[in-house]
């Protein structure tokens, strides 16, 4: 235990105090709900369509896009501290381009229009970041969440008055997707597809975030200001988030248009946005899960109270909204998570250090 | 050549000048205090240096490159770091992560996506942690710190962006006399490879750190100069007496 090899100048009673048994008990002492929660959502989420009944089993298909699309405004404001109140702009804008591509252009393979959606969103996002986050000195967040709802605003506004777009009525009668010569119609096979692309992205978003650009965008969130002062480039790092927001909510909205076969400018607009930042902060927000959890109880609620309480539904669901906000501002998930596993941290993992230690 | 050369500086708010020509000349490893009385302004001089605040009139040079108009992230990659007043460490994350942050702020995005700094920068985190005596605490979050502490884990942050210029702002503001003996002990050690300006309203901490002082009043200089000569300056003992 004498020596590093390394022969760089850290006095020896460093390495004896990170090696210590009590900051690897730091580490291993703490039981990871995380993991559990998620493996645990993972499997329910797996035999759902075997269990429900089919026009259930849709209507989770489309809670599910959801969650992908609430996952988007999860990290840029759970995790970098963007408020963006015009998330829709890039779930929707991408829906009517993949809706036009199919109309148009007859284009309806999954492996064309997903990543033409998901560019849709990303170049979007990277323009709007680049007017709204990319001045030389650092936007209020005032400024970027009115900028992001006047654009989600005036982008349902264009479409709603353009023929192109089918005006009121949006574009009807999206032809479905298709795998080769297969075409993908609502119901398990859409579920399981729409399912395996939200854990794909929930798994890259999450290895994203526990790097070390994950411990800057917390830096960002925690103190912006701050960590200008330490050297980071905090509106670059501000459009990069973005502009992988507006990629995913894109992915999501192409989904949402061939799932739902038609696009209409509710999917670009304000209410939309609103709806996104209601399933995280109810779920909570910077931690993935709380977005997904959040999404899927809030559309649960709703599906099972508008079928039992037809007239107040709505009344019954904002209530139950302002209570959880009120009593757990930290969203559902704090009930389960505590502060420091939902920040996490960004150290070297406890096998990272076994490995180190000689 | 001096290290850091601020001349001419002035700043308006409105109708307030809170700044009128107020020019600072700092040397290589030098520690230089910067004392006056309430109002003076000390912070807002600090402020133009670090890039909070654009200065009306004037410019500051950092090893020979202008820099009166870069914003703080151009400043610090230049090797300039801040300790800000009211303490800034980042609340939720912990010690560990709180350096570790600091210490790769000049990565490229790429190396901090895939983690690429992480196990490289474990002893060098450690070292900063041992320092400043918060090795204990690294896996803490910093908001469990006290007062004096936070102070500490700031300190050891701005310098972990290996600045050749350390501003630090009223580094023992709210501290017990114990905690200020400590701090002007951690500080010593960096004079071998940076400089340091100070804010400070404790003087006998100052006396005790400080190579050379300069002094404000109502936003102009009344005297710069050694530890020694400011001591003896009239001046400057009259606008000290006059307050007390």
């Amino acid at each position: 235990m004498s020596s590093t090899g390394t022969g760089i100048q850290p006095p020896p009673p460093v390495i004896e105090a990170a090696r210590s048994p009590v900051t690897a008990f730091a580490f291993a002492g703490r039981t990871k709900v995380l993991p559990i929660l998620e493996l645990a959502l993972l499997i329910a989420a797996s035999i759902a369509p075997l269990v429900l009944r089919d026009y259930i089993t849709v209507y989770a298909t489309r809670v599910l896009i959801l969650c992908l699309f609430a996952l988007s405004f999860d990290l840029v404001w759970g995790y970098a501290g963007i408020l963006s109140l015009g998330q829709s702009l890039f779930f929707g804008m991408a829906g009517y381009g993949v809706a036009l591509l199919s109309r148009d252009f007859g284009v309806g393979s999954i492996f064309a229009v997903l990543p033409a959606g998901t560019l849709i969103g990303f170049v979007a996002a990277l323009l709007l970041a680049g007017f709204l986050l990319l001045g030389r000195h650092p936007s209020s967040v005032v400024f970027v969440s009115l900028g992001t709802m006047t654009g989600a605003y005036a982008a349902d506004r264009l479409a709603r008055g353009s023929h192109y777009l089918g005006g009121q009525n949006g574009i009807p009668s999206i032809q479905p997707m298709t795998i080769g010569s297969h075409e993908l119609s609502e119901g398990p096979g859409f579920y399981y597809l729409v399912l395996t692309i939200l854990v794909l992205i929930y798994l890259l978003s999450r290895f994203l975030l526990r790097s070390q650009f994950g411990l800057a965008l917390a830096g960002l969130r925690e103190n912006e200001q701050r960590i200008a002062f330490f050297g980071y480039k905090v509106q670059h790092l501000k459009a990069i988030i973005f502009a992988i927001s507006g990629a995913i909510a894109g992915t999501a909205g192409s989904l949402y248009a061939f799932h739902e076969g038609f696009v209409w400018t509710n999917m670009l607009g304000v209410v939309m946005s609103t709806q996104v930042v209601l399933y995280v902060l109810f779920g909570g927000s910077g931690t993935l899960i709380g977005a997904v959890i959040g999404t899927a109880i809030v559309e649960g609620l709703s599906f099972w109270l508008s079928d039992n309480y037809r007239d107040i539904w709505p009344i019954i669901l904002g209530v139950l909204l302002l209570l959880v906000i009120l009593f757990r501002p930290l969203g559902l998930i704090s009930l389960v998570l505590g502060e420091r596993e939902r920040v996490g941290h960004f150290g070297p993992s406890l096998k990272e250090k076994r490995n180190a230690a000689p | 050549m001096p290290l850091l050369e601020a001349a001419g500086i002035s700043k308006v708010f409105g109708k307030l000048t809170a700044l009128d020509g107020a020019a600072l000349t700092v040397g290589e490893r030098e520690f230089h205090g910067l004392i006056g009385p309430n109002g003076s302004g000390k912070s807002t001089l600090m402020k133009c240096l670090a890039g909070a605040l654009v200065p009306t009139r004037g410019k500051v040079t950092f090893i020979n490159t202008d820099v009166t108009s870069f914003t703080p992230p151009e400043r610090a990659r230049a090797g300039m770091s801040l300790k800000f007043q009211i303490t800034a460490v980042l609340p939720t994350l912990t010690l560990y992560d709180n350096i570790l942050l600091a210490l790769q702020a000049r990565s490229s995005l790429l190396d901090l996506a895939f983690s690429r700094t992480r196990g490289r920068l474990h002893e060098e985190v450690m070292t900063m942690l041992l320092q400043f005596r918060l090795a204990d605490r690294a896996f803490d979050a910093a908001a469990t710190l006290s007062h004096g502490q936070q102070q500490w884990l700031e300190i050891a942050m701005a310098l972990a962006c290996r600045p050749r210029l350390l501003l630090l702002d009223e580094p023992t503001g709210g501290m017990s006399l114990e905690e200020r003996r400590l701090t002007g002990e951690l500080l010593q050690p960096i004079k071998q490879h940076c400089s340091i300006v100070i804010v400070e309203h404790d003087l006998d901490f100052i006396r005790d750190i400080c190579d050379r002082l300069t002094v404000l009043d109502q936003g102009r200089v009344l005297a710069s100069g050694t530890v020694a000569e400011i001591q003896a300056n009239r001046s400057v003992q009259e606008i000290y007496l006059r307050r007390a």
